[in-house]
C-alpha cells in the first residue's frame, strides 16, 4: 500500500476543486492507501468545527428536511471511516490569519516543517492549487 | 424598478456542499424578494439546461449527499417563477450540448444578438 500526500488550498463552500479533492482522497482511502492532507490558506476552514447546516428558503425546506453537508462532517468522517489511515495538517498561520482554530478531530495544526516530512515519506504527492 | 441581467458563467462551482448552485440561488432569492432579474448562462453554464442532471451517490467514508443538487430542475423552476433565462447558443454549440436535450423555456440567443439583449437592462452582473 503506498502513501499519498495532498495539498489542498480552497475554502470550502467555493469551487469544485473540494468536492474532487474528497474523491480522490476517499477512494485512495478505500483501496487501503494511506493519506495525508495538508490544508493550506483557505484550505483550513475546510475542518472548521463551527460549520452549521442551514434551511433553504428558496426550497421551502428546513435545516433537518435540508440535511446540508458540512466538510467539517466530511472530513471528520474520513478520520471515523478509515482510522490510522489518514492524517490531516491545518496549516497554523493559514488558521490563525482566518481564526480557523477550532476544527473538528482529526485535524492538527502544522507548518510546512511536516508537510516536508510528509514528502519525503510519501510515495507520491498531488497539489490541488486555488486558481 | 431596474432591470437586472446576471450572466452566469461559473458552473457546478460548490453545487454539491451546497446541494445547489450559489448564484441561481441568490437570483432566485432576490426574485423573491422583488426584483426583477433575468438569467444569462454562457460558458459551460449552458449545460445547466441539459435535462435529467444526477448527482447521486457521492459518499466519503459514511458521510452521504443525501439531497444532491438538481441543477436543470432549480433553473425550471425560475422559469416557472417568471425569471426569463437565456442562453449563449455557440456556447451550447461549441460544447457540443444538443438543445434538444434542454429543459422547456429557456431562449437561445447568439453572440451578436449580445448587446442588443445587454441594451435593455439598467444593471449587468457578471459572475
Amino acid at each position: 500500500m503506498a502513501t499519498l500526500t495532498v495539498a489542498l488550498m480552497d475554502p470550502p463552500y467555493e469551487t469544485p476543486a473540494t468536492t474532487t479533492a474528497f474523491r480522490i482522497i476517499d477512494s485512495a482511502l478505500q483501496k487501503g492507501h494511506s493519506v495525508n492532507v495538508f490544508a493550506y490558506e483557505g484550505a483550513v476552514n475546510l475542518a472548521m468545527a463551527g460549520q452549521a447546516p442551514h434551511a433553504n428558503p428558496v426550497k421551502g425546506t428546513t435545516a433537518e428536511e435540508e440535511d446540508h453537508p458540512t466538510t467539517k462532517d466530511w472530513v471528520a468522517s474520513l478520520f471515523t471511516t478509515y482510522p490510522g489511515k489518514v492524517q490531516w495538517i491545518n496549516c497554523g498561520l493559514c488558521a490563525d490569519e482566518r481564526g480557523a482554530n477550532d476544527a473538528v478531530p482529526g485535524p492538527v495544526r502544522g507548518s510546512p516543517k511536516e508537510f516536508v516530512e510528509w514528502i519525503n515519506a510519501s510515495d507520491q504527492t498531488l497539489v490541488i492549487p486555488a486558481k | 424598478m431596474p432591470k437586472v441581467l446576471s450572466i452566469v458563467e461559473s458552473a457546478y462551482r460548490a453545487t454539491l456542499e451546497e446541494q445547489d448552485d450559489t448564484i441561481l440561488w441568490l437570483n432566485h432569492m432576490l426574485k423573491n424578494n422583488g426584483l426583477d432579474v433575468t438569467i444569462l448562462l454562457r460558458a459551460n453554464a449552458v449545460n445547466y439546461l441539459v435535462k435529467g442532471q444526477d448527482a447521486t451517490g457521492l459518499k466519503f467514508g459514511t458521510a452521504e449527499l443525501k439531497h444532491p443538487p438538481v441543477i436543470d430542475k432549480d433553473v425550471a423552476d425560475l422559469i416557472e417563477k417568471g425569471v426569463p433565462v437565456y442562453y449563449v447558443k455557440e456556447d451550447a454549440d461549441e460544447r457540443g450540448v444538443p438543445e434538444s436535450k434542454f429543459i422547456e423555456g429557456a431562449k437561445g440567443i447568439s453572440r451578436k444578438e449580445l448587446p442588443g439583449l445587454l441594451e435593455g437592462f439598467e444593471h449587468v452582473w457578471h459572475w
